[in-house]
């Protein structure tokens, strides 16, 4: 795990790199009142009049002592206090806010493609197959941009049911506990009903199939020749052997939800660690954007991990 | 100059002001809170290492400088009482307000002006905004209330360089490495505002600072939410979640114009300090012949591309500044369309369409250039494509290329691979553009990208920083614009207008050349309509 996390590292760093631009165009590109002198003063401060691989191993020699260094946006705030700022409530945090709205989002899609999935394969080639197969797809191939606005003018505007933006209300802190908990459980209504339309198809597709190959096995046969009852033979004989694939499905989705949340967080105002990073790459913020480089690095080879030591548990044949 | 070419939303100027507020006998009254959004979070909150314009929004509620701007861009007093400048120019003496204080109670004074003179000036501050200031050959404290600076020479710019970057509290700060402490994002300030709490990513709540040395502000509050998607942002203004923001012209004439927002809001629209021009690069052997830089002026309206891409909420430009202030001057050559006449020009310059495929050719080549643009901005996008249009007519075939920021300015502008680019420039109210126009400006990442040289002009703009007398400076850059206008380096395309929005239970708004802003300590919600209480 670790030679991997180091080869994603030195790729993204060299193509980091690779891109036009410096951090330091912020406030020199096109400033009349900054000299090139002044210019060249403001890189030798971010050692970036320094080699690429030079520049390399000065930030592997921090990061292999869990300094992430400091940002070079003009705040200089340490890298480590951008994403997880102890200074606020956990719930406040970048990396939680991401983190949870991932997990809220991916338990949504589970519960809702997992039974999609299944009845489908149960109904294969009927109508309702057609129309959730039909349906999934239009919700993959929307834009989810466009799909948010339109929700937000909807709910937000015209309804006035829904917040549009943000993680919570302006009146927030005088709001009792359970207040509190309805006013986040309405502003994520939003961003996780978006964020998990687009990603039902993959799942309850996966999940069709998967359950497909597995009634036309011989024990499901079995199972029904004994006259058990159908929905025991499904849920009970047919389910348990075709979950396998999807554990694999979750452990490898970590990147592609992380990818997402750049986008919905930029939408839906949410100041989580994806709104950070798209902040970060619009100004060349390189310490930041390896930071979370890292973690996301770090989270998709944990990912596979689990799912790799799920399957394990979950299927005896592949013990050995 | 800050954020020169995203072109956008600081300082205005004159000509025409619109403006719909529905002014009645309401009296002014403490309270509320206004809500105002940005694409951008803020990064530093001191003035003088902050790039970004949403840094430069908030750190100007909080920071005061010795002069500021009058709506009538004058330069009057702000933390200074008033000024003396030498006959030669040299010195400039002020003597500054008594009894004014930062927000943590201890007095402002001569020593905190110079201690944030010799912040800017330190090699280790990365600043963008030294260079005025390394004009200065001293800086004293005479005594409490008297700062003197002293100029290597005469330099017309400097009086209003005393803005707010320069002032900071000396009694927080000594000794003290600038970028490491607490006051880049928990700021003292002495301004109309303090910042009360900043949720990163979420919202900077601010309350009114009540020993304001102006006076206590009325509007208690003050919230900049950060809402990173501008149409999200429309929508949150549409739910009530926005009391003010910037509109884009399809909102200003389109989108605004239902009896919901009549009712609710009041727009303003004045002239930014910016323009859109087309610049060509003065080395390529077609662009260097005068002639024709002359005829592509001609073959282009602007007032189409104004109407078209900015649905009329703009003005010509006629040269590098804005029309009605001082340094104006509305009597250069100005090139009416006249598409005849390019094409007249053009056959002078020896293109004509020998092979017949509409295209105009010399020696066998034709005349096909490419004009490029950044990303992320429509308007400059449209106005090449109706350029390209119009340049098709008189047989000139023009690509263009929309190119990423970065990628623009590093490998194409510094470079100097480009034929036309499209860009704008924000001007400040100083009409110095030395680095613009100068013909030893020319290196790479300097400013005269384009490779203009002439030198009466280099003169000219050397006499016009170190003239102090308005008048005879005024004299030097109507020359200046003549010149530019004949000889056309770039063809200047508009000056577009700023359009924001607030909510109608704001009154006091003074509509202004330099826009709506600078007064907002006097904005005030009467007390039956007030919104929302600040929480002590």
């Amino acid at each position: 795990m670790i030679p991997t996390l180091f080869g994603i590292t030195l790729i993204s760093f060299m193509i980091l790199h690779l891109a036009p631009g410096k951090p330091t165009d912020v406030l020199a590109d096109f400033n009349p009142k900054i000299t090139p002198e002044a210019r060249e003063r403001l890189e030798k401060m971010y050692n970036l009049d320094k080699p690429v691989i030079v520049q390399y191993v000065l930030w592997l020699n921090k990061i292999v002592k869990f300094d992430f260094g400091e940002s070079f946006s003009s705040d200089r705030r340490p890298v480590i206090d951008k994403i997880w700022d102890k200074k606020q409530p956990l719930t406040e945090r970048r990396l939680f806010i991401t983190f949870m709205l991932n997990v809220i989002t991916m338990f949504v899609i589970l519960v809702i493609a997992i039974p999609l999935g299944i009845t489908s394969a149960t109904h294969q080639n009927t109508l309702y197959d057609r129309i959730t197969t039909t349906s999934v797809f239009i919700g993959f191939a929307t834009p989810s941009f466009w799909l948010a606005l339109l929700l937000m003018m909807f709910f937000g505007v015209y309804l006035g049911w829904l917040p549009i933006s943000g993680l919570k209300s302006m009146n927030y802190d005088s709001l009792s506990l359970a207040g509190k908990i309805i006013d986040r459980i309405n502003h994520l209504i939003l961003p996780v009903f978006v964020y998990a339309f687009g990603g039902l198809a993959g799942d309850s597709r996966y999940m069709r199939s998967s359950m497909l190959e597995v009634i036309r096995q011989d024990y499901i046969k079995v199972a029904r020749a004994k006259g058990l009852p159908e929905r025991i033979v499904i849920y009970r004989h047919a389910l348990r052997n075709a979950l396998l694939p999807l554990i694999t499905l979750i452990g490898l989705s970590v990147p592609g939800l992380i990818g997402g949340s750049v986008i919905m967080e930029s939408i839906f105002g949410i100041p989580g660690m994806g709104q950070l990073l798209f902040m970060s790459v619009m100004t060349r913020d390189y310490p930041v954007i390896m930071g979370i480089v890292i973690i996301v690095g770090f989270l998709t080879l944990l990912g596979n991990l689990l799912a790799d030591i799920g399957y394990m548990l979950a299927d005896p044949r592949i013990r050995h | 100059m800050l954020l020169i070419l995203l072109t956008g939303c600081k300082e205005k100027s004159v000509s025409y002001i619109q403006s719909d507020t529905k002014e009645t006998g309401y009296e002014p009254a403490y309270g509320d809170t206004l809500i105002t959004g940005s694409i951008g979070e803020p990064s530093v909150l001191i003035p003088m290492l902050a790039g970004d314009s949403a840094s430069h929004d908030i750190a100007g509620l909080i920071f005061n400088g010795l002069v500021k701007y009058d709506t009538d861009l004058s330069i009057i007093g702000d933390l200074a009482e008033s000024w003396e400048i030498s006959k030669d120019g040299l010195i400039i003496t002020f003597h500054l307000k008594k009894g004014v204080k930062w927000s943590d109670g201890v007095e402002f004074t001569a020593s905190d002006v110079l201690f944030g003179f010799n912040t800017i000036i330190d090699e280790k501050t990365p600043t963008a905004y030294k260079e005025d200031f390394l004009q200065v050959s001293k800086a004293e404290v005479l005594d409490k209330y008297t700062f003197r600076v002293t100029y290597k020479k005469p330099f017309a710019p400097a009086l209003s360089s005393w803005g707010n970057l320069v002032v900071l509290p000396e009694h927080l700060l000594k000794g003290k490495d600038i970028t490491k402490t607490t006051m880049t994002r928990e700021p003292v300030g002495l301004g109309p505002y303090k910042l009360k709490k900043w949720v990163p990513g979420q919202e900077l709540i601010l309350e009114s600072y009540k020993d304001y040395f102006e006076g206590r502000p009325y509007i208690d509050g003050y919230i900049y939410r950060i809402i990173p998607d501008p149409a999200t942002m429309f929508l949150e203004l549409q739910a009530g979640g926005l009391d003010m923001m910037g509109l884009t012209p399809l909102q200003y004439t389109k989108q605004t114009d239902t009896e919901i927002f009549k009712k609710n809001f009041q727009k303003f629209r004045y002239p930014v300090f910016s323009y859109t021009h087309m610049a060509f690069n003065l080395r390529h052997p077609w662009f260097k012949d005068k002639r024709i830089r002359q005829a592509i002026a001609y073959a282009i309206d602007k007032k189409e591309i104004i109407d078209v891409v900015l649905f009329g909420l703009g003005s010509p430009a006629t040269g590098p500044y804005v029309p009605n202030t001082w340094p104006y001057n509305p009597d250069v050559k100005n090139y009416e369309y006249n598409p005849e006449k390019a094409k007249q020009l053009l056959r002078e310059a020896g293109w004509k369409d020998t092979n017949g495929d509409g295209i105009l050719d010399k020696d066998g080549k034709p005349f096909e250039f490419t004009i490029l643009t950044n990303m992320g901005n429509n308007l400059r996008k449209n106005t090449a494509t109706i350029i390209q249009w119009r340049l098709a007519k008189i047989g000139i075939k023009v690509n263009i290329r929309v190119l990423e920021w970065s990628t623009f300015v590093n490998e194409f502008i510094d470079k100097r691979r480009f034929e036309a680019v499209i860009l704008g420039w924000s001007i400040s109210p100083d009409p110095d553009q030395y680095d613009i126009w100068h013909s030893s400006k020319t290196r790479e990442k300097e400013f005269n990208f384009i490779g203009y040289n002439n030198p009466e002009v280099d003169e000219l703009l050397e006499k016009g920083r170190r003239t102090f007398n308005t008048g005879e400076r005024k004299k030097i850059y109507f020359r200046i614009q003549e010149i530019l206008a004949e000889e056309l380096p770039y063809i200047f395309l508009y000056v577009p207008d700023a359009t924001p929005i607030v909510h109608s239970r704001f009154k006091g708004i003074k509509p202004s050349p330099i826009g709506i802003s600078y007064n907002l300590p006097k904005w005030y919600v009467p007390k039956p309509l007030q919104k929302h209480a600040m929480e002590p």
